[in-house]
């Protein structure tokens, strides 16, 4: 049988994983994008655990509204990116600096 | 070690394989295809959990919208891969000592102590005819309403500022005046000239 303690441990570790790549990938606006995105993956992964083990509805809805939010913010996140490379031709981090002065 | 078990570590596995293959590849574009996997995992995570609503929703909405949207940006952006790539090994130090950490302390919190099978039971198996997408809409109608609007303005919102950023005017380009080719009037256009009738030749 599987443990809720297993579930959770997945979730911790793709959690930490997604947190390594933001150290990793400083660089690539998109990758950071992506990095956040499998954080509220593991997020999500442990609401549903929850909610199956406790027999409460409510995680699930919450992971309704959770994958809402992160589709509208991978829209405007990338909408932005769109508009950054346009004016600037580049999604480089470090060049990013205009309101450094 | 049952069959669920079994099924179990392997989607585990695959999850946490393509998440670190997300996180190290080269290629932004492998990255999404390898993000796509994860997803895939993860629905049949969810499935496992009895959450099937929510692993559809996540193979159609994620697989089958955001990250069609990520290939496409990464794809039609002009990326400098080794540029990207550039401070990897510089910064590998410090995010595998935070990520070790940090899993360290929620595995630490969330271990077979706090939330094994002796403290938190497997629940019995849903009857038959159970439908969680059933159950799932009857307290997302009732109940949770009110988030469920919000979560529609949040939604129509990010329609809006998505179109509104990138929408881009043309000043030289040409384009159809519906408007006044809507009100245009016969006089404007058709000019009756009288004149004599003349003599075939």
């Amino acid at each position: 049988m599987i443990a809720l303690s297993h579930y959770l441990i997945v979730g911790a570790i793709l959690f930490g994983i997604s947190l390594a790549g933001i150290f990793l990938n400083r660089r690539s606006l998109i990758i950071l994008l992506m990095c956040i995105e499998l954080m509220l993956l593991a997020v999500n992964l442990n609401f549903i655990a929850f909610s199956h083990y406790l027999g409460d509805q409510a995680g699930q809805v919450f992971v309704f509204f959770i994958l809402t939010v992160a589709a509208a913010e991978a829209a405007i996140g990338l909408a932005i990116l769109v508009v950054l490379f346009r004016n600037r031709r580049t999604i480089n981090v470090d060049e990013l600096d205009t309101l450094k002065g | 070690m049952g069959v669920e078990a079994i099924f179990f570590y392997i989607f585990a596995a695959v999850l946490i394989g393509a998440a670190g293959m997300v996180v190290t590849v080269r290629n932004p574009v492998h990255a999404a295809l390898f993000l796509i996997m994860a997803f895939f995992a993860s629905a049949a995570l969810w499935l496992m959990l009895e959450a099937e609503f929510l692993a559809i929703t996540l193979v159609l909405v994620y697989v089958g919208a955001v990250m069609v949207l990520f290939l496409f940006v990464v794809m039609m952006l002009d990326i400098n891969l080794a540029m990207l790539r550039a401070g990897f090994v510089r910064y590998l130090p410090l995010g595998l000592l935070v990520a070790v950490g940090v899993v360290l302390l929620m595995v630490g919190a969330v271990g077979p102590e706090h939330f094994g099978l002796d403290r938190i039971a497997d629940p019995a198996p849903v009857p038959e005819e159970y439908s969680n997408t059933l159950e799932l809409g009857r307290v997302l109608y009732t109940v949770y309403v009110y988030p469920f609007e919000i979560a529609a303005v949040i939604l129509l919102v990010a329609i809006v500022a998505a179109i509104a950023l990138t929408l881009r005017r043309r000043p030289d380009s040409k384009y159809q005046e519906v408007g006044d080719q809507v009100s245009v009037r016969r006089e404007d256009r058709v000019r009756l000239v009288s004149m004599p009738t003349e003599e075939r030749k």
